[in-house]
């Protein structure tokens, strides 16, 4: 199982900041190990965040996007205390959610 | 160390839990109504060919998309800061494409209401290019780009 996401979420004015690191390789299925065989694609393909029951940013990712993604958003509203929770998907399947607390 | 065998492995355990948990039902419900990964946007490889897999007509340049933590010279092209900002009333999405990159579409986010139409990322280029931001706002498509350089690339090798 993949390793936990870094997630900072804080109130800036009447926003709420959420900062977001992933671990994963992101493989994109081009490069070659050391025999010259292809290490097959590996990458997340979508990553959800939720607060309160809504969706504040939906994304799809292909392979071009880095190892250990890093991303940073803002969204409206968000009250200390509460949660922010982020889920995401690989294509192989592989999922992990991960939830913070509004700082 | 024999990294092939240890992938197969890796592989093979995944895939076996995925279909055991998908056949008992314990997939949960949202996660199938959830998006599909839209892998046509993704497989394109020039600026017409996305447009057309994402269902839009030819975008309008913008000066209203706006980059920022995004460098004029990057030196490692596997790891490269992009942060794009639309002033646009009702953006819907912000995606992120790399003109000469294998497939051009890097990244799409959707923004709901009540989130800035902000995002900041990291993407991976395999040369010198034009990052062209392509933002979708009631409706219609808008595009910006800024040139990036890459003194040492990130894809393949």
């Amino acid at each position: 199982m993949a390793d936990p996401m870094k997630i900072r979420a804080n109130v800036v004015g009447d926003s709420t900041e959420v900062k977001v690191l992933i671990n994963h390789e992101m493989e994109t299925g081009l490069r070659k190990d050391a025999q010259g065989a292809v290490i097959p694609a590996w990458f997340i393909q979508s990553v959800t965040v939720t607060y309160g029951g809504k969706t504040v940013l939906a994304a799809q990712w292909g392979p071009a996007v880095a190892k250990n993604p890093f991303l940073s958003f803002k969204f409206k509203g968000g009250v200390k205390g509460e949660k922010v929770t982020i889920t995401w998907v690989d294509n192989r399947g592989d999922k992990r959610t991960d939830e913070a607390t509004i700082a | 160390m024999n990294r092939k065998r240890r992938n197969v492995l890796k592989t093979g355990s995944g895939v076996t839990l995925l279909s055991l948990l998908g056949g008992a039902g314990f997939l949960l419900p949202h996660a199938a109504q959830a998006q599909a990964w839209n892998k046509a946007a993704f497989d394109t490889q020039n600026l017409a060919d996305t447009m057309k897999a994402l269902g839009g007509g030819e975008p309008a340049q913008s000066k209203d998309i706006v980059f920022f933590q995004t460098p004029d010279i990057a030196e490692n092209g596997a790891v490269v800061p992009v942060g794009i900002s639309s002033n646009i009333p009702k953006t819907e999405s912000i995606a992120i494409l790399i003109e000469k990159n294998p497939n051009m579409l890097a990244a799409s986010f959707d923004i709901p209401a009540g989130t800035d139409p902000t995002i900041s990322t990291r993407v991976k280029m395999g040369q010198s290019s034009n990052i062209v931001a392509l933002v979708k706002a009631d409706g219609k498509y808008y595009v910006a780009a800024k040139e990036v350089k890459v003194t040492l690339g990130g894809c393949g090798g």
